[in-house]
């Protein structure tokens, strides 16, 4: 059975690979059929114009009137030796359990996950399937692509990706590292990476979600992760977007939060043409908290949008949530940060704060709180600030023989230096503080 | 030839005219001081000697060191050994002082084709220095001035002083808001790096910081011109006189002492 959509829009391209796709009938057949309604939602739907409240600011249009091809088989031809400028290793700790996916595929020949701990299970999704069904059945239960069509097009489309499960009480001894990186031969491509990160309750890890590549080329990722934090565990989860100059990234990240869970979230964002990061969670029990950070570095015509929500459905609940922005260059930053309060949600403490830094005339942000607070005993704050560096600063560290490049550069990371303090793992703090003094001149 | 001569200064702040003809000149191993009262121009001084782009020069010329100083950029005067001690200090958070300092340090160090110093070197020779201004060393893993107490931030610039050792220092101001024991402190500071070839211009609307910082010549500054010249014995004369003794035209034009 093949789907009907109308001739010549943007969504007709998929429909092909879709059936070739729901032909294989390799996964379960509940999958197939969650596949198959997603598809007719992405056909119903169409890719979201700029009519759409939640993508006023971001058009998509790039990437809908491109004709991506699916990269369902596996390719490329990335050497171990090339995934150490990705890997945050700095020699002198032991290497994180990484699993590594070139082009959207699976590589177990580049990944270092044969020897786990106890309580640590890793499996990319085509195996995930069969060999654990009770933990993939979460899948399309967390998060819902009934009103996003690029989660309802990676559900269509979902054959690969990771599955993390953290038994409980377990605590893992260093991150686990998921690294997509792609290569020349993903130019053209699209690749819908769908993972799963389940912890138990009372455990502890430490996910980190790179997106890079090795190449220039022109490629479409569209990630969906759904995250489950069971009562008391904590789940530090950094999402690292350092896509190819000239790609498009589109990825959700949506959590759902048990009781006393705490779930702390970081969202980089160097790369891509046009990228779209919604990081979402459900506070579902008491005493639960939500810790919800990120920094985006632009330049040139780059455009990175951010959105967040953070759902407090339960009483005595926490979130705070920091995201500051660096843009130079003609870049357009976006960033919308909603927060519901339930009724029944009282004694919610949240805080919510976006800070831009504008390196250059032509640079734009456009910064958008967004609260419902349907709560009266609630503590709930918000605060946007947009400036330039400041010229008394700058003056200052002039006077002392510091060159205005090097000036510009420290006054850049120190506006960054707080968001930054925050990342837990000491490798990737360090790399993107170098990386913050290293980006501006 | 004097380290630094000014001659018919003009500048503006906006479009206001702040300095309207200053002369000055200031040789090697001598301290200066200038003062005035509020609004007569002498903040302008400092900041337009270390090249604050805010302020405008709309005449006059800057001899510094036998080049002019007008034509060179902030960086480049402090490479050359020119170095304010900010009346407000400027806060930074998110770069350790420890940081900045080793930066200013060795961006002068490059400008002299010397090599740059390593944090651990660096800790070496700050260890010295903190102790000359009574400066706890955690100090140094703060933010730049970020918190810091008044007094705190004026010994802070004067640890900048020690460590980047300039040819022509200027202190803004550097007594305000200080007690006496912290006035001391940064008095010792200055007096310690005295050297033959070096000069310090003190600027200061009160003479206390002059019972311990000894100038050789005193000036005073009104309404954007240098009024009177004189010796040390000229801020005593402006303590018990005041600056109306001066300005009400009482005495001529140029009058030395």
């Amino acid at each position: 059975m093949s789907t009907s959509v109308v001739v010549g829009s943007p969504v007709e391209s998929y429909v092909a690979p879709f059936d070739e796709l729901v032909g294989d009938a390799s996964a379960p057949a509940w999958v197939q059929s969650m596949r198959r309604a997603a598809f007719d939602r992405f056909t119903a739907l169409g890719f979201p114009t700029t009519k759409n409240e939640d993508w006023h600011f971001t058009s998509v249009a790039p990437i809908a009137d491109s004709e991506f091809v699916l990269l369902a088989a596996k390719t490329g031809d990335i050497k171990r030796d090339e995934l150490a400028a990705f890997s945050f290793a700095t020699g002198q700790t032991a290497a994180w359990y990484t699993m590594v996916f070139v082009n959207g595929r699976f590589a177990p020949e580049l990944s270092d996950c044969a020897k786990l701990p106890n309580g640590v299970k890793l499996w990319d999704l085509a195996s995930a399937w069969t060999k654990a069904p009770d933990v993939v059945d979460r899948i399309g239960k967390i998060t819902s692509y009934d009103l996003n069509a690029f989660t309802a097009l990676n559900t269509a489309f979902m054959h690969d990706g990771a599955v993390v499960q953290i038994a409980k009480e377990t605590e893992v001894d260093r991150p686990i590292h998921l690294l997509f990186i792609t290569d020349a031969n993903a130019a053209k491509g699209v690749m819908h990476p769908r993972n799963l990160i389940v912890l138990g309750r009372h455990a502890k890890a430490t996910v980190i979600e790179s997106y890079v590549s090795t190449s220039e080329a022109v490629y479409f990722t569209n990630a969906v992760t759904e995250v489950s934090v069971a009562e008391g565990a904590t789940l530090r989860h950094y999402k690292m977007q350092r896509e190819a100059a000239r790609s498009f990234h589109v990825g959700t990240i949506e959590a759902s939060q048990a009781k006393d869970s705490h779930y702390v979230s970081f969202s980089l964002a160097t790369g891509a043409a046009l990228s779209r990061t919604n990081v979402y969670t459900t506070l579902g029990g008491e005493g639960a908290g939500a810790t919800l950070n990120g920094l985006y570095m632009l330049g040139d015509d780059q455009h990175c949008d951010h959105q967040t929500q953070i759902v407090h459905a339960q009483p005595n609940c926490f979130s705070r949530e920091l995201y500051k922005g660096v843009l130079d260059g003609r870049s357009h930053g976006v960033f919308n940060g909603k927060v519901y309060v339930h009724p029944i949600a009282q004694k919610t403490d949240g805080k919510q704060t976006n800070n831009t830094l504008l390196l250059s005339d032509t640079a734009q942000i456009d910064t958008k709180p967004q609260l419902e607070i349907f709560a009266d005993d609630v503590k709930c704050t918000h605060g946007a600030t947009v400036g330039q560096i400041d010229r008394t600063a700058l003056f200052y560290l002039e006077s002392r023989g510091i060159s205005r490049p090097l000036a510009r550069r420290l006054l850049t990371y120190a506006f960054a230096a707080d968001v930054l303090e925050t990342l837990e793992v000491d490798e990737i703090r360090q790399s993107l503080e170098t990386a913050t003094l290293e980006r501006f001149v | 030839m004097p380290l630094l001569e000014i001659n018919g200064l003009r500048a503006n702040v906006g479009d206001k005219e702040i300095l309207k003809g200053l002369d000055l000149a200031v040789g090697a191993g001598e301290i200066h001081a200038v003062m005035g009262p509020n609004g007569s121009g002498k903040s302008t001084l400092a900041q337009v000697l270390a090249g604050n782009p805010a302020y405008e020069v709309t005449g006059g010329t800057v001899t510094y060191d036998g080049r002019d100083l007008l034509e060179m950029q902030p960086e480049e005067r402090a490479q050359q050994g020119i170095f304010l001690a900010f009346q407000y200090p400027v806060e930074i958070p998110g770069v350790s002082n420890a940081y900045f300092l080793r930066a200013a340090y060795n961006e002068i160090r490059k400008a002299h084709g010397e090599d740059e110093v390593d944090p651990l070197e660096f800790a070496d020779i700050m260890d010295e220095k903190l102790a000359l201004v009574d400066m706890d060393p955690s100090m140094l893993n703060r933010s730049v001035n970020t918190g810091f107490s008044g007094g705190e931030k004026k010994r802070n610039e004067i640890l900048q002083m020690a460590v980047l050792q300039p040819k022509l220092g200027i202190l803004d101001e550097t007594d305000s808001g200080l007690d006496i024991d912290a006035l001391r402190i940064v008095a010792d500071g200055v007096n310690t790096l005295k050297r033959p070839d070096n000069a310090t211009i003190v600027v200061t609307h009160y003479q206390r910081l002059l019972n311990y910082i000894v100038p050789d010549f005193v000036h005073v500054l009104a309404n954007g011109r240098i009024l009177k010249s004189g010796g040390k014995d000229l801020a005593l004369e402006l303590e018990e006189k005041g600056y109306d003794w001066v300005t009400s035209g009482h005495v001529s034009m140029g009058a030395g002492a």
